[in-house]
Protein backbone atom coordinates (compact mmCIF):
# COMPACT_ATOMS: atom_id res chain seq x y z
CA UNK A 1 0.00 0.00 0.00
CA UNK A 2 2.74 2.58 -1.13
CA UNK A 3 2.16 5.60 -2.59
CA UNK A 4 2.42 4.20 -6.18
CA UNK A 5 0.31 1.24 -5.39
CA UNK A 6 -2.88 1.66 -6.99
CA UNK A 7 -3.48 3.64 -10.37
CA UNK A 8 -6.32 5.47 -9.61
CA UNK A 9 -5.98 9.45 -9.30
CA UNK A 10 -7.40 9.36 -5.92
CA UNK A 11 -5.03 7.10 -4.01
CA UNK A 12 -2.23 9.59 -3.91
CA UNK A 13 -4.56 12.40 -2.21
CA UNK A 14 -5.94 9.89 0.41
CA UNK A 15 -2.03 8.47 0.92
CA UNK A 16 -1.27 11.89 1.70
CA UNK A 17 -4.90 12.36 3.46
CA UNK A 18 -3.82 9.93 5.98
CA UNK A 19 -0.25 9.73 5.91
CA UNK A 20 0.10 13.56 6.15
CA UNK A 21 -2.98 14.84 7.31
CA UNK A 22 -4.51 12.95 9.70
CA UNK A 23 -0.87 12.11 11.09
CA UNK A 24 -0.20 15.26 11.91
CA UNK A 25 -3.38 17.29 12.97
CA UNK A 26 -4.09 14.62 15.18
CA UNK A 27 -1.26 16.24 17.30
CA UNK A 28 -3.35 19.82 17.12
CA UNK A 29 -6.48 18.06 18.07
CA UNK A 30 -4.99 16.92 21.44
CA UNK A 31 -3.26 19.95 21.89
CA UNK A 32 -6.32 22.18 21.36
CA UNK A 33 -7.81 19.35 23.91
CA UNK A 34 -4.98 20.02 26.67
CA UNK A 35 -4.58 23.19 26.12
CA UNK A 36 -8.34 23.82 27.07
CA UNK A 37 -7.70 22.72 30.41
CA UNK A 38 -4.84 24.94 31.45
CA UNK A 39 -4.60 28.40 32.23
CA UNK A 40 -2.46 30.84 30.96
CA UNK A 41 -0.27 31.48 33.97
CA UNK A 42 -0.01 27.51 35.20
CA UNK A 43 3.59 26.58 35.65
CA UNK A 44 2.50 23.04 33.31
CA UNK A 45 2.75 25.38 30.64
CA UNK A 46 6.42 26.23 31.40
CA UNK A 47 7.01 22.92 30.89
CA UNK A 48 4.99 22.32 27.78
CA UNK A 49 6.81 25.89 26.30
CA UNK A 50 10.00 24.25 27.34
CA UNK A 51 9.55 20.78 25.25
CA UNK A 52 7.89 22.61 22.13
CA UNK A 53 11.03 25.13 22.19
CA UNK A 54 13.29 22.58 22.88
CA UNK A 55 12.08 20.01 20.26
CA UNK A 56 11.86 22.96 17.13
CA UNK A 57 15.48 23.49 18.24
CA UNK A 58 16.20 20.06 17.43
CA UNK A 59 14.74 20.45 13.91
CA UNK A 60 16.68 23.12 13.62
CA UNK A 61 20.10 21.44 14.97
CA UNK A 62 18.99 18.54 12.54
CA UNK A 63 18.25 20.29 9.48
CA UNK A 64 22.08 21.89 10.00
CA UNK A 65 24.00 18.90 10.65
CA UNK A 66 21.92 16.17 8.63
CA UNK A 67 20.29 18.42 5.76
CA UNK A 68 18.83 16.60 2.94
CA UNK A 69 19.27 18.04 -0.91
CA UNK A 70 21.60 20.87 -2.20
CA UNK A 71 22.66 22.03 0.96
CA UNK A 72 23.50 18.20 1.71
CA UNK A 73 26.86 18.96 -0.54
CA UNK A 74 28.32 21.68 1.87
CA UNK A 75 30.90 20.34 4.20
CA UNK A 76 29.53 20.35 7.86
CA UNK A 77 32.12 22.73 9.50
CA UNK A 78 30.57 25.48 6.59
CA UNK A 79 27.00 24.52 7.78
CA UNK A 80 27.54 24.76 11.20
CA UNK A 81 30.29 27.86 11.36
CA UNK A 82 27.86 30.00 8.82
CA UNK A 83 25.03 29.11 11.23
CA UNK A 84 27.27 30.07 14.81
CA UNK A 85 28.46 33.28 12.94
CA UNK A 86 24.76 34.23 11.56
CA UNK A 87 23.42 33.53 15.28
CA UNK A 88 26.12 35.42 16.90
CA UNK A 89 25.29 38.75 14.08
CA UNK A 90 21.91 38.27 15.21
CA UNK A 91 22.76 38.54 18.81
CA UNK A 92 25.18 41.36 18.68
CA UNK A 93 22.96 43.23 16.31
CA UNK A 94 20.34 43.70 18.74
CA UNK A 95 17.95 40.44 17.41
CA UNK A 96 17.86 42.29 13.51
CA UNK A 97 16.45 38.15 12.40
CA UNK A 98 17.65 40.09 8.84
CA UNK A 99 20.96 40.28 10.02
CA UNK A 100 21.88 37.28 10.91
CA UNK A 101 20.50 35.70 8.14
CA UNK A 102 21.84 37.59 5.29
CA UNK A 103 25.08 36.78 7.80
CA UNK A 104 25.44 33.39 7.49
CA UNK A 105 23.78 33.22 3.96
CA UNK A 106 27.16 34.94 2.40
CA UNK A 107 29.69 32.89 4.49
CA UNK A 108 27.53 29.49 3.03
CA UNK A 109 27.49 31.26 -0.36
CA UNK A 110 31.15 32.30 -0.38
CA UNK A 111 32.28 28.78 0.87
CA UNK A 112 30.30 26.97 -1.37
CA UNK A 113 32.02 29.25 -4.44
CA UNK A 114 35.08 29.18 -3.07
CA UNK A 115 35.17 24.85 -3.02
CA UNK A 116 34.41 24.84 -6.68
CA UNK B 1 -32.23 46.34 19.39
CA UNK B 2 -30.80 48.55 17.50
CA UNK B 3 -27.70 49.58 19.18
CA UNK B 4 -27.37 45.80 20.36
CA UNK B 5 -26.81 45.35 16.10
CA UNK B 6 -24.59 48.49 16.16
CA UNK B 7 -22.22 46.93 19.29
CA UNK B 8 -21.73 44.00 17.07
CA UNK B 9 -21.13 45.54 13.57
CA UNK B 10 -18.31 47.69 15.74
CA UNK B 11 -17.28 44.08 16.51
CA UNK B 12 -17.24 42.99 13.70
CA UNK B 13 -15.29 45.71 12.12
CA UNK B 14 -12.69 45.40 14.93
CA UNK B 15 -12.52 41.80 14.07
CA UNK B 16 -11.93 42.34 10.12
CA UNK B 17 -9.13 45.30 11.06
CA UNK B 18 -7.20 42.96 13.55
CA UNK B 19 -7.98 39.84 10.68
CA UNK B 20 -6.06 42.46 8.36
CA UNK B 21 -3.02 42.79 10.87
CA UNK B 22 -2.98 39.25 10.68
CA UNK B 23 -2.45 39.34 7.02
CA UNK B 24 -0.38 42.18 6.67
CA UNK B 25 2.08 40.19 10.14
CA UNK B 26 2.87 37.49 7.10
CA UNK B 27 4.66 39.85 4.39
CA UNK B 28 7.79 40.45 6.44
CA UNK B 29 10.47 38.92 7.09
CA UNK B 30 9.62 35.89 8.70
CA UNK B 31 6.96 35.16 5.93
CA UNK B 32 9.91 35.87 3.39
CA UNK B 33 11.70 33.15 4.88
CA UNK B 34 8.94 30.49 5.02
CA UNK B 35 8.51 31.28 1.09
CA UNK B 36 12.00 30.58 0.13
CA UNK B 37 11.53 27.29 2.19
CA UNK B 38 8.88 26.31 1.02
CA UNK B 39 10.28 26.78 -2.86
CA UNK B 40 12.75 24.48 -2.30
CA UNK B 41 10.24 22.17 -0.48
CA UNK B 42 8.76 22.20 -4.05
CA UNK B 43 11.90 21.13 -5.65
CA UNK B 44 12.34 18.45 -3.39
CA UNK B 45 8.52 17.38 -4.31
CA UNK B 46 9.21 17.49 -8.06
CA UNK B 47 12.33 15.40 -8.26
CA UNK B 48 10.19 12.84 -6.31
CA UNK B 49 7.89 12.65 -9.05
CA UNK B 50 4.75 14.25 -7.15
CA UNK B 51 2.40 16.21 -9.57
CA UNK B 52 1.82 20.00 -9.14
CA UNK B 53 -1.70 19.12 -7.37
CA UNK B 54 -0.59 16.54 -5.38
CA UNK B 55 2.07 18.67 -4.22
CA UNK B 56 -0.21 21.80 -3.52
CA UNK B 57 -2.64 19.09 -2.01
CA UNK B 58 -0.08 18.21 0.70
CA UNK B 59 0.80 21.45 1.23
CA UNK B 60 -2.78 22.96 2.31
CA UNK B 61 -3.53 19.34 3.73
CA UNK B 62 0.14 18.74 6.04
CA UNK B 63 1.20 22.19 6.84
CA UNK B 64 4.03 21.39 8.15
CA UNK B 65 7.45 21.68 6.37
CA UNK B 66 9.38 18.74 8.18
CA UNK B 67 6.34 16.83 8.32
CA UNK B 68 5.74 16.97 4.72
CA UNK B 69 9.82 16.67 3.94
CA UNK B 70 9.38 13.78 6.07
CA UNK B 71 6.12 12.01 3.83
CA UNK B 72 8.10 12.94 0.52
CA UNK B 73 10.78 10.82 2.24
CA UNK B 74 8.41 8.15 2.96
CA UNK B 75 6.99 8.29 -0.65
CA UNK B 76 10.11 8.28 -2.52
CA UNK B 77 11.25 5.22 -0.57
CA UNK B 78 8.07 3.32 -1.17
CA UNK B 79 6.81 3.11 2.25
CA UNK B 80 3.79 1.39 2.87
CA UNK B 81 0.91 3.59 4.29
CA UNK B 82 1.25 2.97 8.04
CA UNK B 83 5.07 3.24 7.86
CA UNK B 84 4.34 6.95 6.13
CA UNK B 85 1.63 7.70 8.77
CA UNK B 86 4.06 6.52 11.43
CA UNK B 87 6.93 8.35 10.40
CA UNK B 88 4.72 11.37 10.11
CA UNK B 89 3.19 11.36 13.14
CA UNK B 90 6.76 10.77 14.96
CA UNK B 91 7.55 14.20 13.30
CA UNK B 92 4.80 15.87 14.26
CA UNK B 93 4.73 15.27 17.97
CA UNK B 94 5.60 18.81 18.57
CA UNK B 95 2.69 20.42 17.16
CA UNK B 96 0.85 19.16 20.12
CA UNK B 97 2.73 21.30 22.81
CA UNK B 98 3.01 23.78 19.98
CA UNK B 99 -0.60 24.24 19.84
CA UNK B 100 -0.93 23.54 23.90
CA UNK B 101 1.23 26.74 24.39
CA UNK B 102 -0.80 29.19 21.74
CA UNK B 103 -4.10 27.89 22.64
CA UNK B 104 -4.39 29.78 26.17
CA UNK B 105 -3.38 32.56 24.64
CA UNK B 106 -6.45 33.10 21.83
CA UNK B 107 -9.23 31.74 24.08
CA UNK B 108 -11.49 34.00 25.89
CA UNK B 109 -14.69 32.51 27.69
CA UNK B 110 -16.73 33.19 24.56
CA UNK B 111 -14.42 31.49 22.25
CA UNK B 112 -16.38 28.63 20.71
CA UNK B 113 -13.88 25.14 20.64
CA UNK B 114 -14.73 25.13 17.07
CA UNK B 115 -13.15 28.08 16.14
CA UNK B 116 -9.90 26.81 18.43
CA UNK B 117 -9.71 23.42 16.43
CA UNK B 118 -10.18 24.72 13.11
CA UNK B 119 -7.59 27.68 13.83
CA UNK B 120 -4.52 24.92 15.08
CA UNK B 121 -4.58 23.73 11.78
CA UNK B 122 -2.22 26.65 10.93
CA UNK B 123 -0.21 25.85 13.78
CA UNK B 124 3.53 25.21 12.33
CA UNK B 125 6.94 26.79 13.37
CA UNK B 126 6.80 30.29 11.23
CA UNK B 127 2.89 31.52 12.64
CA UNK B 128 3.47 30.17 16.05
CA UNK B 129 6.74 32.03 16.61
CA UNK B 130 4.49 35.06 14.43
CA UNK B 131 1.52 35.04 16.97
CA UNK B 132 4.07 34.29 20.21
CA UNK B 133 6.00 37.34 19.12
CA UNK B 134 3.10 39.72 18.42
CA UNK B 135 0.46 38.82 21.00
CA UNK B 136 1.19 40.63 23.75
CA UNK B 137 0.03 43.89 21.31
CA UNK B 138 -2.90 42.51 20.34
CA UNK B 139 -6.18 42.43 22.40
CA UNK B 140 -7.00 39.31 23.98
CA UNK B 141 -10.61 39.28 22.34
CA UNK B 142 -8.95 39.77 18.73
CA UNK B 143 -6.53 37.19 19.08
CA UNK B 144 -8.14 34.48 16.87
CA UNK B 145 -9.41 36.91 14.03
CA UNK B 146 -5.54 37.80 14.24
CA UNK B 147 -3.96 34.49 14.33
CA UNK B 148 -6.53 33.55 11.33
CA UNK B 149 -4.77 36.07 9.53
CA UNK B 150 -1.94 34.93 9.67
CA UNK B 151 -2.31 31.56 9.18
CA UNK B 152 -4.24 31.84 6.72
CA UNK B 153 -2.33 33.67 4.54
CA UNK B 154 0.72 32.02 4.87
CA UNK B 155 -0.96 28.83 4.02
CA UNK B 156 -2.79 30.34 0.80
CA UNK B 157 0.36 32.14 -0.45
CA UNK B 158 2.54 28.41 -0.19
CA UNK B 159 -0.07 26.76 -1.95
CA UNK B 160 1.09 29.57 -4.57
CA UNK B 161 4.32 29.65 -4.32
CA UNK B 162 4.51 25.76 -4.54
CA UNK B 163 2.61 26.00 -7.89
CA UNK B 164 4.48 28.70 -9.40
CA UNK B 165 7.92 26.94 -8.58
CA UNK B 166 5.93 23.82 -10.48
CA UNK B 167 5.45 25.51 -13.21
CA UNK B 168 8.82 27.40 -13.77
CA UNK B 169 10.93 24.57 -15.52
CA UNK B 170 13.82 26.30 -14.84
CA UNK B 171 16.55 24.69 -12.92
CA UNK B 172 18.32 26.68 -10.11
CA UNK B 173 22.08 26.07 -9.66
CA UNK B 174 22.78 24.07 -6.49
CA UNK B 175 24.65 26.57 -4.49
CA UNK B 176 21.02 28.53 -4.70
CA UNK B 177 19.55 25.70 -3.62
CA UNK B 178 21.13 25.06 -0.84
CA UNK B 179 21.17 28.57 0.20
CA UNK B 180 17.46 28.12 0.00
CA UNK B 181 17.20 24.71 2.03
CA UNK B 182 19.60 26.91 4.55
CA UNK B 183 17.08 29.89 5.27
CA UNK B 184 14.56 27.53 6.55
CA UNK B 185 17.05 26.76 9.89
CA UNK B 186 18.63 30.22 9.88
CA UNK B 187 15.41 32.05 10.32
CA UNK B 188 14.13 29.75 12.93
CA UNK B 189 17.44 29.43 14.81
CA UNK B 190 17.20 33.48 15.15
CA UNK B 191 13.67 33.94 15.83
CA UNK B 192 12.87 30.87 17.98
CA UNK B 193 15.50 32.52 20.67
CA UNK B 194 12.92 36.54 20.36
CA UNK B 195 9.86 34.54 20.88
CA UNK B 196 11.51 32.92 24.44
CA UNK B 197 8.38 33.87 27.07
CA UNK B 198 11.42 33.08 29.96
CA UNK B 199 15.12 32.49 30.34
CA UNK B 200 14.09 28.52 30.66
CA UNK B 201 13.12 29.15 27.18
CA UNK B 202 16.77 29.95 26.26
CA UNK B 203 18.01 26.98 27.71
CA UNK B 204 15.13 25.07 26.31
CA UNK B 205 16.69 25.96 23.14
CA UNK B 206 20.64 25.36 23.82
CA UNK B 207 19.84 22.00 25.04
CA UNK B 208 17.88 20.96 22.56
CA UNK B 209 19.98 22.57 19.59
CA UNK B 210 22.76 19.81 21.20
CA UNK B 211 20.99 17.21 21.85
CA UNK B 212 18.88 16.53 18.34
CA UNK B 213 21.82 15.40 16.32
CA UNK B 214 22.75 12.83 19.15
CA UNK B 215 19.32 11.67 19.63
CA UNK B 216 19.42 11.57 15.48
CA UNK B 217 21.87 9.00 15.62
CA UNK B 218 21.49 7.18 18.76
CA UNK B 219 17.20 7.02 18.81
CA UNK B 220 16.49 7.71 14.81
CA UNK B 221 12.77 8.00 14.40
CA UNK B 222 12.39 9.17 18.28
CA UNK B 223 15.20 11.78 18.07
CA UNK B 224 12.68 14.86 18.21
CA UNK B 225 10.57 13.42 20.34
CA UNK B 226 13.52 12.52 22.66
CA UNK B 227 15.49 15.90 22.50
CA UNK B 228 12.15 17.57 23.17
CA UNK B 229 11.55 16.13 26.34
CA UNK B 230 15.23 15.48 28.23
CA UNK B 231 15.94 19.48 26.80
CA UNK B 232 12.65 20.83 27.96
CA UNK B 233 12.01 19.03 31.21
CA UNK B 234 16.26 20.31 32.37
CA UNK B 235 15.10 23.23 31.02
CA UNK B 236 12.11 23.48 33.22
CA UNK B 237 13.67 21.95 36.23
CA UNK B 238 16.46 24.76 35.91
CA UNK B 239 13.43 27.22 36.01
CA UNK B 240 12.20 25.41 39.19
CA UNK B 241 15.32 25.92 41.13
CA UNK B 242 15.56 29.84 39.85
CA UNK B 243 12.00 30.26 41.24
CA UNK B 244 12.81 28.85 44.37
CA UNK B 245 16.10 30.65 45.07
CA UNK B 246 14.40 33.61 44.32
CA UNK B 247 11.83 33.19 46.97
CA UNK B 248 13.95 31.90 49.23
CA UNK B 249 16.93 34.07 48.70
Amino acid sequence: MSFDAFDAWWWPYLFILLAGWLATDSWRYLGVYLGGKLSEGSDILVFVRCVATALVAAVIANLIVFPSGALADAPLTLRVGASIAGFAAYLFSRKQILVGIVVAEIILLTGLYLID
Amino acid sequence: MSENTEVESDSQEKHVTWYLRGVRRCFSIPGLVLVSAFIGFAGLAREAGLSLPQTVFMTGAVWALPAQVVLIGAVLAGNSLFAAAFAVALSSVRLAPMVVAITPEMRTEKTRPWVLYCLSHFVAVTSWVLAMESFKNVPRAMRTAYYTGIGSTLVLVNMGVVATVFLLAERLPPQLTAALFFLTPLYFLTSLWGSARERAGHVAMVLGLAVGPVFHILLPGFDLLAAGVIGGSVAYFWHRARVRRETVG
